[in-house]
């Protein structure tokens, strides 16, 4: 049962850190530096050379040999997942109840965990030589090795 | 009218007449209230995409003739006009996103909110002017 409080009555201050608040600081300046980072990531990826049309594996795997577009991705990868997910928090408290708004909070927390831990994998074990290579370039580089 | 209604309007009489109708608010059915719709909308969307271009990308890890299968999906028509509509929420959520940081962090922001909303959506405009032409010539362009 939520109570209402009297109007103009201080604010309770309660012991411990301020989850609440950190969270809502995180939204804004997460935001501000995923606006850089996802338009960066839109225009090399959809805007410049080729756009949409160009992007395979040869295409990944060249911006991947690169530590600043893994540093990139992985910054994308944390900022927007947790930002995504403390925003679907939010509307899951506002219109779910009961029952219903602990499994969805559940699931959310357990898609986050499970993806920021596939995404960091992925980005910090990449190796183009892994699978058969259907590109020529890359299959000589690999041979190479 | 309440009694507390009634009371502060004697105290103010004259001024502020009452509506006849139901009316809106400074905020109800203004630019703040259909920000705040946009925003929750596009956030959703960007935040289910998110889920899925996490997974599809991961799978650059396991298979370079799988991931190309799958991202060849992301070049057909209907994921084209899809990533179009990506782009046009991901802007939007955007500079409404920087709107709000304004509002939050600067009494500039909060007097000048609904012109910043007006500007938001300018801003969007052209960005779509820009990006969509040379997007939809990449889908449909033909290689």
């Amino acid at each position: 049962m939520t109570t209402i409080e009297a109007p103009r009555s201080r604010p309770t201050r309660r012991r411990g850190v301020n989850w609440e608040k950190w969270g809502w600081l995180y939204m804004r300046f997460s935001g501000i530096l995923l606006v850089v980072l996802i338009f960066g990531h839109l225009l090399v990826n959809l805007f410049l050379g080729d756009g949409v049309s160009a992007i395979d594996f040869a295409f990944v795997a060249g911006k991947l040999a690169d530590p600043f577009w893994i540093v990139w991705d992985t910054l994308l990868l944390w900022l927007a997942l947790i930002h995504g997910a403390n925003g679907m928090r939010t509307l899951t408290n506002d219109y779910a109840r009961g029952k219903l708004r602990v499994v969805l909070l559940v699931l959310l927390a357990g898609a986050t965990v499970v993806l920021l831990v596939l995404g960091t994998l992925v980005l910090t074990t990449f190796d183009p030589c892994i699978g058969d290579s259907t590109v020529d370039a890359l299959i000589e580089a690999c041979a190479a090795q | 009218m309440s009694s507390q209604a009634a009371r502060s309007g004697a105290a103010t009489a004259g001024r502020i007449p009452a509506p006849k109708r139901p009316a809106g608010t400074l905020y109800r059915g203004r630019e703040g209230m259909w920000s705040w719709v946009l925003h929750r909308i596009t956030g959703t969307a960007i935040f289910f995409f998110l889920l899925v271009h996490i997974l599809d990308t991961s799978l650059i890890r396991l298979d370079a003739a799988a991931y190309d299968a799958v991202i060849g999906t992301y070049k057909t028509p209907i994921m084209g006009l899809g990533e179009l509509a990506l782009v046009a929420a991901i802007g939007l959520h955007a500079l409404n996103g920087l709107r709000v940081i304004a509002i939050d962090f600067t009494q500039w922001g909060v007097k000048h909110q609904r012109l910043m909303f007006w500007i938001a959506i300018a801003l969007w405009v052209v960005l779509m002017l820009g990006f969509a032409p040379r997007h939809l010539m990449h889908v449909f362009g033909g290689e």
